[in-house]
């Protein structure tokens, strides 16, 4: 049914000597298969992380916020930064499983498990910040409209109240969506399963699949439903998030431009974390039949193009500080590029928007190594991109008098590292337990290209359907 | 029964027992227990069982409450109006008075169910008015030290008042005998009549005894200036009200010079504008080396190294007579000469000085060589100041002999064997002698050597007997303000570890021992003579004693040929590249406030440096010598050398250098112990304030130094706005178009604000010289917690209000401003929306309230807050603090938790105690200056002002009419309550 020209131009998603089987074997084989000895190392590495991140989170409620290097002027340091950043690593996910599948780009069916995985894991980690950040951890369920003794609502206008309800729906639809798109798989998993405690769980879980029409046609419809809710969230999470910034009064922080701007950050980084991963996990588990150079040059495009809105936005920035003629606004700006954490912003126009121009070049978009580097770049980037707008604009404001200078301690740094050895435990988990690449979506995708390619295709990959 | 007799011993109070065997304890009877009740077994054996326990905690809880009951035994009066019966849960106020280098301060001293909490000027005593100095304002936490010295101590281990008492009666008694020979008394100032008397008696009694008064800060330069100008030692007094034109000589005599309470209210009178008269405003000149507060508030200021003030104050002196003539100067003019190229500075001063005849004051800074005391009283003669507004009176002790010179014989007749028996009475004189003469070693040698003191410190340490000194709020005393002004010092509180005061101990020499109040009473009431009931009672409840201020003397001739002389013995030489000055802390002093958290956090007024001092030299000083701030440097000086950090003071003299003394202690308490650099160690009698050819060489080492303020300069942003007086009389206008501001309109309704009152403030930026009283003011009401070194190394210090100071101008030598800055108190207030539990929220009077039950620290209202006023609790700051220092806080304001943010509300638990008492009185209206923030109540000079804005007549109200009025950042459309009234200077057109 496809034109000419899609056949001559769309290359193929799924690559290799490829039958509804062999994809099924690929896939399920990483789950069934005796666990690797280089997972145990893995895994013990990112446990060891992810103890210490309780730990220090424990040392934390035990002692106060003082274990960070926080002070005012800077009353948010390392904690809220690292919530914007996983909250915006958290983004590609949702833009995969959502926009583009409204928008029917094939392309994600290899890529949209392990990225919603990853969204839900990226919001776990950003999830820990906002909560332990305040001082008092005991009471901050406060936060939430709960009918009890105090007889109080929180505060409605509070960009941080916005926060949470946005937080929270973005985390629960995310699941919802990873989930609902898991039990097709999840079934074939438990088809598949030997032992009775395994057939038991994926049996559970996936609620009784038995891929009748009916259960495919609730599915799509489901699915769709669901993609259509989140879609409003992959732009409503991070503009809430930045409205934490955009509603207050400080130089740098009370600017308009920040919603789209976050959103295209959030994307941005959220792709580079997707790149990282899917990279480790296509040359782990030797998916590059799946995972193919298609995708990839996908994803170096996207980040191109992001990594270029998010440079046009730091440009508007001093522009609009120019244009104002608001003093504070300029010297905010000044002291950002030339300040005493100037090498904090060149670090993120070096990463974030110097370093993805590389993906002009297709030769650049094949190279893996050079993707991966770029790819590291750019979460390095994204993560300074918050500490900038974060840290500069709070440590020299209004007045010269109380302006300071932040400096981590090691519980600050310890704390980040630990979360991210949550955020790869939980991800390695899920390469074990579940299928990483979503196996009856590649059908689709698969299917889809054997009609395509015709019958010169159809006689060497028409196996079993 | 041998066993039960043993098991008898050893036990205190009545032991209730069942059998003997049970009271023998024997084995076979806890056996015969556990056979018999297993259940209870462990009960009746082991010393803490759970019913015990229970027992034990509830007598403790019910006992806990009477921690707080050490009233007084003997009556003291309440203040003035005030309800004679107590009112549990209504604080009491007693007049009492502070004493420091032996000169008073009288305040009212704030009780809550018997514990002091609070300590406010008196406005009856001349050396308060009303306010208070940072000393006295902390000197509550001192009260609670958990440091302070707690027993009677005899040869470093525990004894007792009683034992001593045995010990002293017959020994002083021999002494007696030997008519005294061999005993000499070393004490502070004496201040105190009834400690006069008795030292009269003792010496009487006693005549080869001696008695020597030592003061590391002394004003003994002044008394020896004016003996040689007039023959007679006297203490001068300058009405800085009256005076037109000011000229400081090294003198800081609005922040650490004695008096300086005074001297603020006077001089900030003649800084206040008011609409509607005409502008007139006084002309301050500071000629100094350090950069003091005193430099910082002058309209003109002359750097230059202390030890050639001397050479200035001669071409000076020598201009004024010039101008002014009058042939008994001549004599001097001849001797002055022409010393010293000070620019056009020295005439266009004296013609200044002389333009203001009798409406001038040149005042000199204690630090100065008496010649230049005694010539500044030939200045101020020449000009008709003399009983206009420079008066003299008679010094307290007309004996005088230079302390230094006195503590010298002291120590040689220890060499020389001549002295069996010490005793000194408070300070500290192992750690603040002259070094040259080694007062450790010599104190060993003393045979019988007893010192009262406040803590076990570096004196301790050698002296055989320590007495624990009693605080001056536990103890009965009295003593004189600089004017002579006699005052009965009234304890609030039982001493809380038996300590005992100077006259306690003294009455053991003398062979009775007598409590405080009979020694103090006693001399009152002969004084007094008839009527002497009611007279003590009233100077109990008003805090003075009615005519004992001295007359003033006129001094007569001038002993013009002893000044000429001096002048000429005091033209110094050997200053060398590099001089050292040494002077008081503004926070602790000479050192006896070294273990005072608030003090050690209180940032200093110039450098805003906390825990610990530096060695400050001038921009230019510092880069010859390739120094930065922080730098760990080695000083000598005659020989001797220390390591000091270096800190660069803007608008320090070149070739000069300043370290303040009172750190470096290595006896003191848990805060005072090893912060900052020991200046003592440099000190000579010779060399007592300033030391000549210093050198400094660098370790390479580095100290993490605690300044509150990071950043020195506003910026260009019209932070602290300020105008010459002919500017802004030409302009009223020019303060309110400093910044541009555009319409402040908004779409959305301010918060609800139909209170019956609505409180603000005004905060004069041309009163205020950035003294610090109000910070520690605030710390005491509002239970502000100390953070230590580390906390504030982190931009973590918690003070409510803080006092901004900026330099203005070139980095070598600027003008620096002070700005207080508490809670803006914004009527659209920014840190409000964006708090998610609303625990900051607007009142109907409006007030930006804190509930710190209801705050979760998201430290969101702290990032949004634009003038960053509030203080979160990073750590549990309270966490430490023993039973004793809990004592301390107000009870009227919470003790707020780890996590929680806070800062300063206005002080509403005085606005609220003010509404009961309105509502109590008929419903009566609040009335205007009924309600005094702490910060304002303890202002010296009057800066702060707070009232209702809805009463158009209150004082609040119509300073914010003025054109001076400013808010600071207006255009953010905040509607900050606190304004600021603009600084206006009053330069001299001929100095530009």
């Amino acid at each position: 049914m496809s034109t000419v020209s899609e056949q001559m131009t769309r290359p193929r998603l799924v690559l290799g000597e490829q039958t509804y089987h062999t994809i099924t074997e690929a896939i399920s084989k990483i789950v069934e298969e005796k666990t690797p000895r280089e997972w145990y190392i893995a895994f013990g590495i990112t446990g060891g992380m992810t103890v210490m991140l309780g730990a220090m989170l424990a040392y934390l409620v035990m002692t106060g916020i003082g274990v960070w290097g926080n002070n005012i002027p800077v009353g948010w340091a390392w904690d809220i930064t690292n919530f914007v950043f996983w909250i915006g690593i958290g983004h590609a996910g949702t833009l995969i499983s959502a926009i583009l599948y409204l928008f029917r780009q094939k392309w994600r069916t290899s890529i949209n498990r392990a990225a919603e995985a990853m969204t839900l894991f990226a919001v776990a980690c950003a999830g820990i910040y906002p909560l332990f950040h305040v001082g008092r951890v005991w009471v901050a369920w406060w936060l939430f409209p709960l009918p009890y003794s105090q007889g109080m609502w929180p505060n409605f206008r509070s960009p941080l109240l916005w926060d949470v309800f946005a937080v929270s729906t973005y985390g629960t639809v995310s699941l919802l969506f990873w989930y609902v798109g898991l039990i097709p798989d999840l079934a074939t998993l438990r088809d598949r399963a030997k032992s009775k405690i395994k057939k038991f769980l994926y049996g559970v879980f996936s609620l009784g699949w038995r891929g009748s029409v009916r259960h495919w046609r609730h599915y799509e419809i489901a699915y769709l439903l669901l993609a259509g809710l989140s879609t409003p969230l992959v732009l409503s999470v991070h503009s809430v998030v930045s409205f934490d910034f955009a509603v207050s009064i400080l130089p740098g922080w009370h600017t308009t431009i920040f919603p789209p701007y976050f959103v295209a950050g959030a994307i941005f980084s959220g792709f580079a974390m997707v790149m990282t991963l899917m990279l480790l996990a296509r040359w782990a588990y030797k998916l590059e039949n799946f995972v193919t150079r298609v995708h990839l040059d996908n994803m170096c495009k996207i980040m191109l193009a992001t990594g270029t809105i998010v440079g046009y936005a730091y440009a508007t920035e001093f522009f609009i500080a120019w244009y104002s003629a608001n003093k504070y606004e300029q010297f905010t700006f000044m002291n950002r590029a030339f300040g005493p954490y100037a090498w904090a912003y060149w670090i993120m126009i070096s990463c974030n928007v110097i370093s993805p121009q590389i993906f002009w070049f297709k030769k650049m978009r094949e190279n893996v190594v050079v993707m991966f580097i770029v790819s590291i770049f750019i979460n390095i980037g994204m993560w300074f991109e918050r500490f900038v707008i974060i840290v500069t604009s709070l440590h020299r404001d209004f007045l010269p008098s109380s302006w300071s200078y932040f400096k981590a301690t090691y519980v600050d740094i310890c704390t980040f590292i630990g979360s991210f050895g949550l955020f790869l435990t939980l991800f390695l988990l899920f390469t074990r337990f579940l299928p990483i690449i979503a196996i009856a979506e590649v059908k689709g995708v698969l299917a889809h290209e054997l009609h395509q390619h015709g019958h010169g295709a159809a006689g060497s990959h028409g196996g079993k359907h | 029964m041998p066993i039960l007799g043993e098991q008898l011993v050893g036990q205190e109070g009545q032991r209730y027992w069942r059998s003997l065997d049970e009271l023998a304890d024997r084995p076979e009877f806890r056996e015969y227990v556990e056979r018999e009740f297993p259940e209870h077994a462990s009960e009746m054996s082991d010393p803490i069982s759970r019913r015990k326990f229970l027992f034990l905690m509830a007598a403790s809880l019910s006992f806990a409450g009477f921690v707080a009951c050490r009233r007084p035994v003997h009556e003291i009066l309440p203040a003035a109006a005030t309800n004679v019966e107590y009112v549990p849960g209504v604080p009491m106020y007693y007049a009492t008075v502070v004493t420091r280098g032996g000169y008073a301060q009288g305040l009212l001293v704030r009780s809550n169910d018997g514990r002091p909490t609070k300590v406010e000027g008196n406005p009856l005593h001349p050396a308060s008015l009303g306010a208070t100095d940072v000393y006295a304002q902390a000197s509550i936490l001192e009260l609670y030290d958990p440091d302070r010295s707690q027993v009677v101590k005899k040869g470093g281990s525990v004894s007792s008042w009683k034992d001593f008492v045995a010990f002293a009666l017959p020994h002083f008694a021999a002494l007696k005998s030997k008519s005294g020979a061999g005993l000499r008394v070393l004490s502070e100032k004496v201040s105190s009549p009834t400690l006069a008397m008795m030292r009269k008696r003792l010496l009487e009694e006693m005549p080869q005894a001696k008695w020597v008064e030592y003061e590391p800060i002394n004003l003994d330069n002044m008394l020896e200036g004016t003996k040689i100008a007039f023959g007679q030692p006297l203490h001068v007094h300058c009405a800085y009200d009256r005076a037109d034109v000011v000229v400081s000589l090294g003198s800081d005599f609005l922040c650490t010079g004695y008096g300086s309470v005074a001297n603020l209210k006077a001089y900030s009178k003649r800084r206040r504008v008011e609409p509607g008269r005409e502008i007139d405003l006084n002309r301050l000149y500071v000629v100094e080396s350090n950069f003091s507060i005193t430099g910082a508030k002058a309209d003109h200021r002359l750097r230059l190294r202390s030890g050639e003030i001397a050479s200035f104050a001669s071409a000076l002196a020598g201009e004024v007579f010039n101008l002014a003539g009058g042939d008994e100067f001549k004599p001097l003019v001849e001797r002055l000469g022409k010393a010293g190229n000070f620019g056009k500075w020295v005439q266009a001063v004296a013609k200044d000085l002389v333009a203001h005849k009798g409406k001038s004051v040149v005042v000199v800074g204690e630090a100065q060589p008496a010649a230049v005391h005694a010539l500044a009283c030939v200045i101020n003669r020449a000009l008709g100041n003399e009983g206009a507004t420079v008066r003299y009176t008679a010094a307290f002790n007309e004996q005088f002999v230079r302390m230094t010179q006195a503590l010298a014989e002291l120590a040689k007749e220890i060499d020389q064997g001549l002295v069996d028996t010490l005793l000194i009475l408070g300070g500290n004189p192992v750690y603040n002698a002259p070094v040259e003469l080694d007062f450790a070693t010599k104190l060993k040698k003393v045979p019988t050597s007893i010192r009262l003191g406040l803590y076990e410190d570096e004196t301790t340490e050698v002296s055989k007997w320590h007495i624990n000194e009693a605080h001056y709020l536990e103890a009965w005393g009295d003593a004189r303000s600089y004017d002579g002004t006699a005052s009965i010092q009234q304890p609030l509180i039982e001493p809380l570890y038996g300590g005992k005061s100077a006259i306690e101990v003294v009455s053991v020499v003398l062979g009775a021992e007598k409590g405080g109040y009979d020694l103090v009473k006693s001399y009152w009431q002969s004084r007094f003579g008839a009527d002497s009931e009611k007279l003590w009672k009233k100077s109990l409840s008003d805090g003075v004693i009615g005519g004992t201020a001295f007359a003033e003397v006129r001094p007569g001739t001038l002993q013009v040929a002893a000044v000429s002389e001096a002048i000429g013995a005091a033209s110094r030489s050997g200053l060398g590249e590099l001089e050292l000055n040494f002077i008081p802390c503004a926070s602790v002093w000479d050192g006896r406030y070294s273990n005072n958290g608030w003090l050690q956090e209180l940032p200093d007024p110039m450098t805003k440096l906390t825990w610990g001092n530096a060695l400050l030299v001038s921009v230019a000083t510092a880069r010859a010598k390739g120094l930065e701030s922080g730098d760990i440097v080695k000083v000598s000086a005659g020989g001797r050398t220390i390591e000091a950090a270096v800190w660069i003071q803007p608008g320090h003299a070149d070739g000069s250098a300043t370290i303040a003394l009172g750190y470096g202690r290595n006896k003191v308490g848990r805060i005072g112990r090893g912060v900052g650099h020991n200046g003592y160690l440099l000190r000579t009698a010779e060399n007592f304030y300033t030391a000549g050819s210093i050198s400094i060489t660098k370790t390479g080492q580095k100290l993490a130094m605690a300044s509150t303020q990071e950043h020195h300069s506003m910026e260009g942003r019209p932070v602290v706005r300020e105008a010459t007086v002919t500017e802004y009389v030409k302009n009223p206008k020019l303060i309110e178009q400093m910044e541009e501001v555009p319409p402040l309109k908004s779409a959305y309704r301010n918060p609800l604000m139909n209170g019956e009152y609505q409180w603000g403030m005004a905060i004069d930026l041309n009163s205020c010289v950035g003294c610090n009283a109000c910070v520690v003011a605030c710390q005491a009401e509002n239970n502000v917690p100390i953070v230590g070194k580390q906390q504030v190394l982190r931009s973590r210090e918690m003070h409510w209000i803080r006092v901004d100071r900026y330099y203005v101008g070139d980095e070598n030598d600027p003008r620096a401003v002070h700005q207080p800055i508490n809670c803006q108190q914004c009527e659209n207030a920014p840190c409000e929306p964006v708090c998610p539990v609303a625990a900051t929220v607007h009142s109907p009077e409006g007030l930006n309230d804190m509930a710190y039950n209801r705050c979760i620290g998201t430290r969101y209202c702290a990032n949004n807050c634009p003038y960053k006023v509030r203080r979160f609790n990073f750590l549990n700051y309270h966490k430490d603090l023993s039973e004793v220092e809990k004592l301390a806080f107000n009870p009227e304001v919470t003790v707020r938790a780890r996590g929680v943010m806070e800062k300063c509300t206005y002080c509403i638990q005085r606005i609220q105690a003010a509404r009961v008492q309105a509502k109590s009185e008929d419903r009566r209206r609040i009335r205007d200056g009924e309600i005094r923030t702490a910060c304002q109540q303890v202002c010296p000079a009057d800066a702060i002002v707070f009232g209702d804005l809805a009463d158009p007549a209150s004082q609040v109200s119509r300073l914010k009419a003025e054109p001076r009025n400013y808010v600071m950042l207006a255009e953010l459309n905040i509607k900050p309550r606190t304004s600021y009234l603009a600084r206006l200077r009053n330069p001299n057109p001929e100095l530009g």
